[in-house]
């Protein structure tokens, strides 16, 4: 095992490096820039029982060091994937992480029960913090008994590891993260994209189709650290960390905060080659300071605050 | 094939206010490119603007292995684009898109442009007239002052026809209306005349949304097919986010999306569902 390898619950990454749901399609998008097999991970777009269409246009806005996007979830429902989407990416060395959407708990059961039976599939990522869609997403979310809930009903129809994506748009992440992992989550992962909004001064209108939508980008980086940094020190689950990760050093903070593996998305938009670009710093950085195995590094600032 | 290049600014010219061409050393995108494909430009390194910008390949010279571009400053990305000097170093992702079919027979070819979206299609008319192909290409702006590529379509020996807003030269309105009138005449440009036979052919669009949903409507009222360039904001470029949706029609008199930047930017006029 290299130095840079990490465990996920039950998932061996070869790296600690992975995608962020929705940022990078179903993989083939991104195979003419980079070899796919040498991501940790691949967390694929998010997928609900049935296809949606998504949101209206506008869906994407850009603002200071950001983007707002409303995209609403399109995607072509859990059977299309398992048929077109899953036998691709089985040819790749490579876990593959499958975010599910419902909006129900019976919704993210049956998600659950049906890609349990799918070959290829590594874990699951539960998101119950997408704030896109009209029912579900976020309400669960943002709600500590609920977001038990959903984690109770996927561990009770999945032996695969289940991941739970947090939302930053709660009072208190640490609240939410107790309680789903005592309802058994193997994982968590934070964050997933702030609620925003922008508006156009000349025609005042909202800009995005949705009117709101999620802030992602290097904008919000300080408010996932800090997410990070506060559920390592009360949960004591694997976090995989995201939000504005664009350099080695970016992802290095979150790891230092406390996340076991990261996720790159926006920055994807800006160098299709930036996870590969974050594989190799981190492990210049590795061999640069002399650390023999990432895992000296999770959570590190912690020893080095008062 | 796609690629991301680091591509060095051969020279950039303001062609008229605020419009400018811009020419890249990319050998290997423009031997790739396909009229109607664009590239997906970073306009500076820092986080502010975060996003690349999508921008037509208006034309390539193969041997040299130039890729030129032609835009009008737009906002902050473009503006800072505008400021790139020769032996500057730009970011370029690309080509990408699906890009124009050409014509397979000899049907009557028009190209019809509003204002900057005459980038892509000279570039498409540039390869036609390779194929000795000529098209009828209607060029509309809000002034005379305000056409480009006018002369440079002439030499490619093509036909020009101009509509101008003001009526500072050509037809006093929109092109699409140029179009309309242009379409209803009854004659055939070659071969027999018969006044009883309608003028068909296949138009190839580029513009404002606005103007491209007229010219899909006069396209189709006239019986004419063709395919329009869209336009939409873009994320990752290369049909990964899911962020340049556009509607099409889904066979079931309902409609479903595409991605502009993958499955288009060009869709058949007979598809594209407008808002
Ligand atoms: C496939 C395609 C090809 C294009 N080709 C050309 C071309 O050849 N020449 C040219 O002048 N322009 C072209 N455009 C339009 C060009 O992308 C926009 O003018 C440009 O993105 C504006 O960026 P900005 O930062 O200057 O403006 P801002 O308004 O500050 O941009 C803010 C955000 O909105 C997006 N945006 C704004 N206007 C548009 C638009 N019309 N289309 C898509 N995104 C937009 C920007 O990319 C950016 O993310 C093309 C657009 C598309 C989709
Ligand atoms: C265009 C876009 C689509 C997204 N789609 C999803 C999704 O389907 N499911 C999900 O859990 N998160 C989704 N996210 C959130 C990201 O996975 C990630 O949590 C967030 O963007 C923060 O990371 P970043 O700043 O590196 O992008 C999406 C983000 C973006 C920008
Ligand atoms: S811009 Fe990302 S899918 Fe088209």
């Amino acid at each position: 095992m290299s130095g840079l390898s990490v465990k996920v619950g039950g998932i061996t990454m070869k790296n600690p490096v992975t995608t962020a749901s929705g940022t990078f399609g179903f993989g083939p998008e991104y195979a003419p820039y980079i070899d796919l097999n040498r991501l940790g991970a691949i967390i694929v777009k998010g997928i609900t029982l049935e296809p949606r269409p998504g949101n209206p246009t506008p869906r994407l806005v850009e603002t200071p060091a950001g983007i707002l996007n409303s995209i609403g979830l399109q995607n072509p429902g859990v059977e299309k994937f398992i048929e077109e989407s899953l036998p691709y990416l089985s040819g790749f060395d490579l876990p593959v992480i499958v975010n599910i959407a419902g909006e129900t708990v019976e919704d993210y059961a049956g998600l659950a029960a049906m890609l349990e039976r799918a070959a290829g599939v590594a874990g699951l990522e539960v998101n119950i913090s997408c704030p896109n869609v009209k029912k579900g997403g976020m309400q669960f979310g943002s709600d500590p008994v609920m977001a038990a809930e959903v984690t109770r009903a996927v561990k009770a129809n999945t032996a695969k590891t289940v991941i739970v994506k947090l939302s930053p748009n709660v009072t208190s992440i640490v609240d939410v993260a107790e309680k789903v992992a005592e309802a058994g989550a193997d994982a968590l992962s934070m964050i997933n994209t702030l609620l925003g909004m922008a508006i156009d001064v000349k025609t005042r209108r909202p800009i995005l189709g949705n009117v709101m939508g999620g802030l992602s980008g290097p904008a919000v980086r300080p408010v996932a650290v800090r997410a990070v940094w506060q559920v390592y020190r009360e949960v004591k689950l694997p976090i995989i960390g995201m939000g504005g990760i664009m350099t080695p050093d970016d992802a290095l903070e979150f790891i230092l905060a406390g996340a076991t593996a990261v996720a790159v998305g926006t920055a994807n938009f800006v160098n299709p080659r930036a996870t590969v670009d974050i594989i190799d710093g981190i492990e210049n950085y590795l061999a640069a300071s002399g650390v023999q195995s990432i895992h000296e590094l999770v959570g590190a600032a912690h020893n080095n605050s008062i | 094939m796609s690629l991301v290049v680091n591509a060095e600014v051969v020279e950039q010219n303001e062609v008229m206010q605020g419009h400018f061409r811009l020419a890249l050393n990319a050998p290997e995108v423009a031997a790739a490119a396909r009229p109607g494909q664009f590239l997906h430009v970073s306009c500076g390194n820092t986080y502010d603007p975060l996003l690349r910008r999508p921008i037509s390949i208006h034309t390539v010279d193969r041997q040299k292995g130039e890729v030129k571009l032609l835009y009008r400053v737009a906002g902050r990305g473009t503006a800072l684009l505008s400021r790139l000097k020769g032996g500057d170093l730009v970011d370029v992702l690309g080509p990408l898109g699906n890009g124009f079919t050409l014509p397979a027979g000899s049907e009557n070819v028009f190209a019809v442009a509003g204002g900057i979206g005459v980038a892509p299609l000279y570039f498409f008319l540039q390869e036609l007239s390779g194929l000795k192909h000529k098209a009828t290409v209607l060029l509309g702006a809000a002034a005379k002052e305000q056409l480009i590529c006018v002369d440079e379509i002439k030499a490619l020996g093509h036909t020009v026809l101009l509509a101008t807003d003001n009526g500072s030269t050509g037809h006093r309105g929109t092109v699409v209306e140029l179009f309309d009138l242009y379409a209803r005449l009854p004659v055939h440009s070659c071969g027999d005349y018969n006044p009883d036979e309608e003028m068909s052919g296949y138009v190839y669009g580029c513009g404002p949304a606005a103007m491209l949903k007229e010219l899909c409507a006069a396209v189709r009222e006239n019986g004419f097919s063709g395919e329009v360039s869209l336009e939409e904001r873009m994320g990752c470029g290369i049909g990964a986010c899911l962020s340049c949706a556009c509607k099409v029609k889904d066979g079931k008199g309902g409609f479903r999306h595409q991605r502009v930047c993958l499955d288009g930017p060009v869709f058949p006029v007979e598809e594209v569902v407008w808002a």
